[in-house]
């Protein structure tokens, strides 16, 4: 039998095990008149009932499913003559993987003789008798623990703790995946980086300031030993949020006093909305904004100027990136602004301040740590940005600090690492994961910081 | 504006009309306002009692009236508050007391839907005129508020604020001496003297509430206004911040909005009643408190609304 269909099935039965479930209940008190006699609402019974019909065959099904290959294969090999089991895991791994496409039909490598041909039919074999296996399993399982769930129903019975403490398992298992994600990414970055720091020492990584990864992949080739140093890197990475930063700072700053101090209900809820949709826009279309409009723009301008721009500029990405992250200083700005009680500006304007003064003297500097916060935030958004900068800020990894020259940055290394063919053990590749873990360091701590300037400022009012 | 010269005649009548037991008093004044489609023409029923007008008026109000949105929050109300003289706003919650002490120094031009119609004069001088500009006009009618509303920065800088952004000191020397003085006669030198640079939120209620009234006498203005400013503290703090409202009489007109009757008795020399946005009655502290000419300011002093 389908998965899909047993799941269907097995759904069926669950709607049928809450009616069993709620209508015992009700039957047990004697009518619906009387329910009051239940410990709980008669529908947490028949949840009750119903989470029992389907949860533990539901974990049953899920461990079939992912075991169900590997002990199919075991038993597979298991059949096999000795000559064949005593083959190597991967010429093992091949004979099974061609003894599964000769029985699923696919093609297969080499001929079909008549020991794969019967190892086939085996592994079909098997492969049917699992799924009847299973059906029987699922079906008992569930209407087992369905049946006794339904058998512990009586008035005493507090089916609204027992349901609430399951859906409480519930939410905790959601969130744990979240959480074991995160960590599951950190740890894969960090051995990957430190298997990086076997091959090139941490502090040439750290200090070194000559980034170039181009590897020799055979003994015989020509080809650069390759250097990992890491600071032209960090600089331009620096450069670049510096540039968007110095250009979205007061830009959204001041926005955020115009709208939330200043611009008529109209403005407002005609400019929030449309902040927001810059906000929205992708960050690839922001790229070939950079890339098409602005860095030829820039050049111009400057050649004009007399000026030497690279066609590729730091300024061009940094840029547009300030326009990127003008809505995300804005909105944190204009939250900390609107932060500040309504009583600080009372007092202010009561004491005869101009709206400015108002503005500058109480409402900015109560706001301020809010402001900072947000704008930390915004720092590390521009740091973890990658689009653009693919696009507008170029590949040469110079040690610089003019804005007119290209420049690169770690997340555009990371990118250009990562594409193409590589093996997955050289320098080359493992540098990527090094860069993602100083990425993922600084802006962690980037966040926490601002996150706790937010947060401790937000206490003092509350 | 020309109804005006009606109002000392016949003062207790149009109460007398309309004051049936207690119970039904609210809805009675609604009726007697709905039966009368046209708002002016219910004035003469509601015209205030007792002495609106005082002897040497200073700050002048006439036919105000407020408007948030549909909202109507004061009916063509007039009052006269006299120099250096404590004037107290009572009435149950809701009745328009605290927005026409906010119109006093146009602190509801911050709300953007409220639309103040009517004449207010401040020692002879048109206050909503084009002319006027509000910031100076704040600084010549200072506010404390309910809550205390210290700065989140110290105490000295809390009331160095105003003389700072009016211009009020020549140089350090000058600003020290008015925040000395501010704070001394707020009452609160002796309390914070080691420690001006302190924050002023670190203060304790009372304490606060007595620098935000430092820091509102600091800029010298002519009229204080003070909205409920004992409703958040304790008895204690409560005395002391009475205490120093008596001193201020002195120099000050002060018009205080208050829920406590008693403090109403204790600080005041008049009492406005307001109710439901209209201005009832103003009379003698004592008059209001002991004999009280309209119904429903009888009423509320004896807790029977409110």
């Amino acid at each position: 039998m389908q998965n899909t269909s047993l799941l269907i099935i097995l759904i069926g039965m669950t709607a049928f095990a809450y009616f069993a479930g709620r209508s015992r209940s009700l039957a047990i008190v004697g009518g619906p008149a009387r329910t009051t006699r239940l410990h709980s609402l008669p529908g947490y019974y028949g949840y009750f009932t119903a989470i029992w019909c389907l949860l533990p065959a539901l974990g049953l099904l899920l461990a079939w499913i992912l075991l169900e290959p590997r002990v199919i294969a075991a038993l597979t090999v298991q059949g096999l003559s000795d000559t064949q089991r005593s083959m190597s895991a991967g010429e093992l791994n091949l004979l099974l993987n061609n003894i599964q496409n000769l029985a699923l039909g696919d093609a297969i490598s080499g001929t079909a003789d008549e020991s794969l041909q019967a190892a086939a039919d085996r592994f079909t074999q098997l492969t049917k008798q699992s799924r009847q296996l299973l059906a029987v399993l699922v079906f008992g399982l569930s209407g087992l623990a369905a049946f006794f769930a339904w058998r512990r129903i009586h008035p005493d019975f507090r089916a609204r703790n027992s349901v609430e403490n399951i859906t409480r398992l519930l939410l905790l298992a959601a969130s744990t995946i979240a959480i074991f994600t995160t960590v599951g990414i950190v740890l894969s970055v960090l051995f990957e980086a430190l298997r990086f720091f076997q091959k090139v020492p941490a502090t040439e990584f750290l200090f070194g300031l000559n980034w170039s990864p181009q590897t020799a992949i055979r003994a015989d080739q020509v080809g650069s030993s390759g250097s990992f140093g890491a600071v032209p890197l960090f600089t331009g990475t620096l450069l670049i949020t510096a540039v968007a930063m110095v250009f979205a700072t007061p830009v959204g700053l001041l926005t955020a006093i115009y709208l939330s101090e200043y611009a008529s209900k109209t403005v407002r809820s005609v400019a929030k909305p449309l902040l927001e949709i810059l906000a929205g826009i992708p960050t690839v279309v922001y790229g070939f904004f950079a890339a098409l409009t602005v860095a030829p723009w820039i050049r111009n301008t400057g050649e004009a100027a007399g000026l030497s721009v690279s066609s590729e500029s730091a300024l061009a990405a940094g840029l547009v990136m300030g326009i990127m992250i003008i809505p995300l200083v804005s909105s944190l700005s204009d939250d900390a602004i609107n932060a500040v009680p309504t009583a600080m500006r009372d007092g202010a304007l009561g004491l005869g301040s101009t709206r400015s003064e108002t503005m500058r003297k109480v409402i900015l500097p109560a706001a301020l740590p809010g402001i900072v916060g947000g704008i930390l935030l915004a720092v590390s958004r521009a740091i973890g940005e990658t689009m653009i900068v693919v696009m507008a800020a170029g590949l040469a990894a110079n040690l610089t600090a003019n804005p007119f020259e290209a420049v690169t940055t770690v997340t555009v290394q990371i990118v250009t690492l990562l594409v193409g063919d590589q093996e997955f053990d050289s320098a080359k590749t493992l540098a990527a994961f090094a860069l993602g873990l100083m990425l993922f360091v600084v802006t962690l701590l980037l966040n926490v910081l601002g996150l706790y300037v937010v947060r401790k400022y937000r206490e003092q009012y509350d | 504006m020309s109804e005006r010269s009606a109002i000392d005649d016949q003062p207790a009548q149009g109460a007398s009309g309309i004051t049936p037991p207690a119970p039904v008093q609210e809805s009675a004044l609604v009726n007697a306002i709905a039966d009368k489609p046209d708002s002016s023409a219910t004035d003469g029923e509601f015209k205030t009692v007792g002495e609106y007008r005082c002897q040497n008026p200073y700050l002048v109000a006439e036919n105000v009236d407020v408007h948030y949105g549909s909202n109507h929050a004061i009916k063509n109300v007039s009052l006269e508050i006299g120099k250096k003289e404590v004037i107290a706003l009572i009435g149950p919650s809701g009745c328009g007391k605290s927005t026409f002490l906010r119109c006093l120094n146009r602190m509801n031009d911050s709300i953007e839907s409220a639309v103040v119609s009517g004449d207010i004069r401040l020692d002879g001088e048109d206050i909503y005129s084009k002319s006027l500009d509000p910031v100076v006009l704040r600084a010549r009618v200072g506010i404390v508020f309910q809550k205390p509303n210290p700065f989140p920065k110290s105490i000295y800088d809390n009331v160095a604020y105003g003389p700072r952004i009016h211009g009020l000191a020549a140089d350090r020397a000058e600003l020290d001496e008015i925040v000395h003085s501010s704070l001394e006669r707020a009452g609160l030198l002796e309390e914070v003297k080691d420690r001006l640079d302190d924050p002023g939120t670190g203060l304790s209620g009372g304490q606060q509430q007595r620098l935000c009234i430092a820091r509102t006498i600091a800029i010298n203005p002519e009229v204080i206004l003070m909205d409920e400013p004992c409703s958040a503290l304790d008895p204690i703090a409560t005395a002391k911040v009475e205490d120093l409202m008596d001193q201020l009489a002195q120099e000050y007109s002060i018009v205080i909005v208050t829920h406590s009757m008693q403090q109403a008795a204790r600080v005041s020399r008049r009492v406005a009643y307001f109710h439901l946005g209209h201005l009832i009655e103003v009379n003698d502290t004592d008059t209001v408190f002991t004999n009280p000419e309209h119904k429903l300011t009888e009423d509320y002093i004896t807790g029977r609304i409110g």
